[in-house]
């Protein structure tokens, strides 16, 4: 019965495509098995809503008279600096770029109100945004200083460039220690006061399709309220770890680089985010379509919340210490039942992640398929999987001579 | 006789903190009282955060009562607001508050805010990373 993307677009454009969100697909195959199930529908849609810190812009924002050589000068936008190592007047902002007044972390816990990601959101929103610049100025760029107003219309390209998003799978954050820390996984209580997780589960793009068979570079996908394309896995991918036998790793494992046109997204989408005593990010919302080209296909995406796991991490000694140590596993269905056990202790859990997010886009993806507004892509070519050899490396310090 | 409903921070001075003082607002004065957060400890200064409901008349005599004990007043004017527009229902707030103001809805998992459980206490406001608690004066 197997399918391709052609003949799934050939029904996308009639209208005529079934399609339904990776929460639906496990009951209809429960009623209608597999086979049955495989043959009926043709696309299964994913979503996250979560923190992706690995997110980023990037803009050109028009020649000024006279010229100005932005690349290699300063550039701040509401006074957060953006990267400009660049073209003339290409800058890069990234999601986790703070003020160089904001006191940070020397009044701790520090509260990170604005920072890149919060310029994104406002510059998605349509709002104007201070631009600040000095330069060094040169015979074809003679000036050196630039103050005004710009707004994302006026730009000639607005382009969201995210090198990390869409964790397959992550850790479960807890402290052992007997004061509060403050980290990127959350505000954690002592003594196992707390547990936070930041995946949508079985909703969540990459434990529907484990081994990367249909997502791949040029896949089309819901990307901040607009469409965008994973370019290349993203930074940290490792395909290379503990897996269950559905094939689900239980570990944090492969990553996508995504990218799309910001000014076709929308604010409710990206939004400004603050981790208290750690920084500033950008909430970024992902739905990912995944052909339904085989019962192979459809079976990986039949994963439920109690088949996929998650390690349990002291982020007050082994995390900050690198060390390998876990506490534990634990199954997505425990972690949204709202109580886990760790060292016989029972621990309540919260969600970094927004599954009410995850679920909303799932259904938005599923809309615009349905509607013909969507159609599939097939990959250029494979991100890198499990027989790629990918090590995940960690930095190894060499005194300098 | 219109019924009033207010909610107040009481600070007892070390001396009160033995005295039975809600029993006579009910007994005395008719209050009905809804305690929010205590910490009297017998011997050492006191807060108590209730919501006191009762008759204009019977709510004024009482706080006059309280005035004249020698409980210090404070009504509760600091207040916490859930900008909804702003909240992703991510549910980070859900274990952080200690009076579990907040909820998820456990089909949807949505969240909800019970401004009638809020303290006041703040710890939401700064640590819910798109910064939808907001505190209002």
């Amino acid at each position: 019965m197997a399918k391709t993307v052609a003949e799934i677009n050939e029904k996308i454009k009639k209208g005529q495509a079934v399609v339904v969100t990776a929460d639906e697909i496990i009951d209809i195959a429960k009623k209608k098995g597999i086979s049955q199930t495989a043959k009926e529908v043709d696309v299964v849609t994913t979503g996250t809503f979560g923190p992706m810190c690995g997110s980023g812009a990037y803009f050109n924002v028009g020649h000024t008279k006279p010229r100005i050589k932005l690349g290699g000068g300063k550039v701040y936008l509401n006074d957060v600096l953006a990267y400009t190592g660049i073209a003339a007047v290409d800058i890069f902002l990234g999601a986790t770029a703070l003020p160089d007044d904001d006191p940070k972390n020397r009044i701790y816990p520090g509260e990170f109100r604005y920072g890149g990601g919060h310029v994104i959101e406002e510059l998605v929103a349509g709002k104007d945004v201070r631009l600040m610049a000095t330069a060094y100025g040169t015979d074809c760029y003679p000036r050196r200083k630039l103050e005004t107003l710009i707004n994302i219309k006026d730009m000639n390209e607005a382009v969201l460039f995210n090198v990390r998003n869409a964790y397959q799978n992550y850790n479960v954050a807890v402290n052992l220690s007997d004061r509060i820390i403050y980290t990127y996984m959350g505000v954690l209580k002592p003594k196992l006061g707390n547990a936070n997780y930041s995946t949508s589960g079985q909703l969540s793009p990459l434990f529907n399709d484990p081994y990367y068979k249909t997502i791949g570079i040029g896949t089309k996908i819901f990307l901040g309220g607009g469409t965008g394309y994973v370019v290349w896995q993203g930074t940290q991918h490792n395909p290379n770890v503990l897996r269950g036998d559905n094939g689900v790793p239980k570990r944090g494992a492969g990553t996508l680089a995504v990218i799309g046109d910001l000014k076709q997204m929308k604010p409710k989408w990206l939004v400004g985010t603050s981790f208290l005593g750690y920084g500033c990010t950008l909430t970024v919302g992902i739905g990912v379509p995944i052909p339904v080209l085989s019962e192979e296909m459809l079976r990986y995406t039949l994963v439920t919340d109690a088949e996929i796991f998650a390690p349990v991490v002291d982020y007050s000694e082994a995390y900050p210490q690198r060390k390998p140590d876990i506490l534990g596993e634990v199954s997505y269905a425990e972690l949204k039942g709202g109580m886990i056990k760790v060292k016989g202790q029972k621990v309540p859990t919260a969600s970094l992640s927004s599954y009410p997010g995850a679920v909303e886009i799932a259904g938005i993806l599923k809309e615009w398929i349905k509607k013909g507004n969507f159609l599939l892509t097939e990959p250029v070519a494979p991100l890198p999987g499990v027989e790629s050899g990918i090590v995940f490396k960690p930095l190894e310090e060499r005194p300098i001579p | 006789m219109a019924a009033v409903s207010k909610r107040l921070v009481l600070h007892f001075p070390k001396r009160l903190t033995n005295e039975p003082i809600v029993y006579k607002l009910v007994k005395d004065f008719g209050l009905e009282f809804n305690i929010i957060k205590a910490s009297v400890t017998p011997g050492e200064e006191g807060l108590l955060v209730m919501e006191l409901i009762g008759e204009q008349r019977n709510y004024d005599k009482g706080v006059k009562y309280l005035t004249e004990t020698g409980v210090k007043i404070q009504s509760l004017s600091q207040d916490v607001v859930w900008n909804e527009s702003r909240c992703t229902h991510c549910g980070a707030c859900i274990t952080l508050c200690p009076t579990g103001a907040f909820s998820l809805e456990p089909t949807t998992r949505k969240v909800s805010f019970d401004h009638t459980k809020c303290v006041v206490c703040e710890l939401c406001i700064k640590a819910c990373p798109p910064r939808a608690m907001e505190l209002y004066f």
